[in-house]
């Protein structure tokens, strides 16, 4: 039976889905090895069930991230931190030292400060999903089984991780792949 | 003086009476990850890194400020020992905001350097996401206070090697600083030289030359070593 394997895009720029795609004609074999059953790249909705592996990309940053992260731990065996978002809280996680305020004022500061045109922050209940007080980690969040760190991954190291997991090895990464930014 | 014989990670080694721990290591070829050590300072024992097992003791000791003894017998590489570096790197991580991606020393930071070396992948420790300010009042350097391990080697270069003694530390514990002067903003420092000791010292992304963006900060460890060596044995060689 083949893997059947997840990826999510949560607080994140989307680069390392973007590394992800790097990973060029061995895209073609992993399709013939692997699943893949929700996905970015893919047109599915709804995270399904009884998912094997899912690859988490970003920091967890607004209610929605939150919500979604905890169905699919409910969901998947493992979990893989997806570069640094994912594993340290990078760049998204850059407005927590601004304190308890720290939502309100980068919205104030991106959509009104900053605003050329048409001043104001976007709200629509049901939509627009409220931002966290602080931004975290996935791990922080729920428990995460392994990690693949980078500011995006390389394609390289992607493979390595991935590869490791169909194999069916718990994945390791040493010497120059193991690396942050 | 006197020689002492020992024994490091199974081997019998001797070397000479005063000689640390680090020192006698290094010359055997026992590599020892450190942090606050710096070749030509003092040592303050700070990091806690380059902690040793010895043999009769339950407590781990700094290689790097512990003198040799007769009959020591020293494991520099335990897993209790790599437990621990990894837990004081975690921590490190944690008690200050390192983003690597926009850090003007990714790539080049002994901060990273043993992290990587330790497995470090994540860190299990709640991240503290303190506020720290960025002192680039000065005319060539930067001061990024988020990216500061308090190992001290600026302001031991700052007041030993330059003479300067612009550096200090202010405050305790996790609220401690590195600040110049009376705690001003560095470009107002008239003890400051401009040499740039410092920020050859600095491990990590927390000193560097202005204008240097995203991983372009190479931290000349080679100057200060030249600087050390003809200080030191009056030797100048490039
Ligand atoms: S100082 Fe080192 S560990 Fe800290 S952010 Fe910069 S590169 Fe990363
Ligand atoms: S530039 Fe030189 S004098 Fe100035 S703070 Fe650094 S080490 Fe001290
Ligand atoms: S500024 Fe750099 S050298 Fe000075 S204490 Fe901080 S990390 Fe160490
Ligand atoms: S190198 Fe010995 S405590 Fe830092």
């Amino acid at each position: 039976m083949k893997l059947r394997v997840a990826t999510v895009w949560l607080g994140g720029c989307s680069g390392c889905h973007m590394s992800f795609l790097d990973m060029d004609e061995f895209l073609i074999e992993l399709a013939g090895l692997i699943d893949l059953v929700y996905s970015p790249v893919i047109d599915v909705k709804e995270f399904p069930e009884a998912v094997d592996v899912c690859l988490i990309e970003g920091a967890v940053c607004n209610e929605d991230n939150l919500e979604i992260l905890r169905k699919i731990r409910e969901r998947t065996k493992v979990l893989v931190s997806f570069g640094d978002c994912a594993v340290t809280g990078n760049v998204p996680a850059m407005r927590n030292p601004f304190g308890p305020d720290n939502r309100e004022n980068v919205l104030q500061r991106a959509y009104v400060e900053n605003a050329r045109n048409n001043p104001g922050v976007p709200k629509a209940d049901g939509i627009v999903p409220r931002l966290l007080e602080q931004v975290v980690p996935v791990h922080e969040a729920v428990y995460v089984e392994y990690y693949l760190p980078g500011c995006p991954p390389p394609a390289a190291r992607i493979k390595e991780v991935l590869v490791q997991i169909i194999n069916g090895q718990a994945p390791l990464l040493t010497g120059p792949q193991l690396k942050f930014g | 003086m006197a020689a002492k014989t020992l024994i490091i990670d199974g081997k019998a080694v001797s070397a000479e009476e005063g000689a640390t721990v680090l020192q006698v290591a290094r010359d055997n070829n026992v590599a020892i990850p450190t942090l606050c050590h710096l070749e030509g300072v003092y040592d303050v024992g700070a990091c806690r890194l380059c902690l040793v097992e010895v043999a009769g003791s339950t407590k781990l000791q700094p290689a790097c400020t512990t003198k040799i003894s007769e009959g020591m017998n020293i494991q520099t590489n335990s897993d209790r020992l790599r437990k621990y570096r990894r837990l004081t790197l975690e921590l490190l991580f944690a008690e200050r905001n390192h983003v690597c991606a926009v850090c003007v020393s990714n790539g080049h930071c002994e901060l990273q350097t043993l992290a990587y070396s330790l497995g470090l992948d994540h860190v299990r420790y709640d991240y503290v996401f303190p506020k720290w300010k960025v002192d680039v009042t000065h005319r060539l350097f930067g001061m990024d206070h988020n990216r500061c391990i308090l190992c001290t080697r600026c302001v031991r270069v700052c007041w030993h090697i330059e003479g300067a003694g612009t550096k200090n530390v202010a405050g305790r514990g996790a609220t401690a600083r590195i600040i110049s002067d009376l705690d001003q903003p560095w470009g107002d420092s008239e003890s400051c030289t401009e040499c740039g000791k410092c920020v050859m010292a600095c491990p990590t992304g927390a000193l560097f030359h202005k204008g240097a963006t995203a991983g372009e900060m190479e931290h000349d460890r080679d100057k200060l070593e030249f600087i050390v060596n003809a200080r030191e044995k009056q030797q100048w060689l490039p």
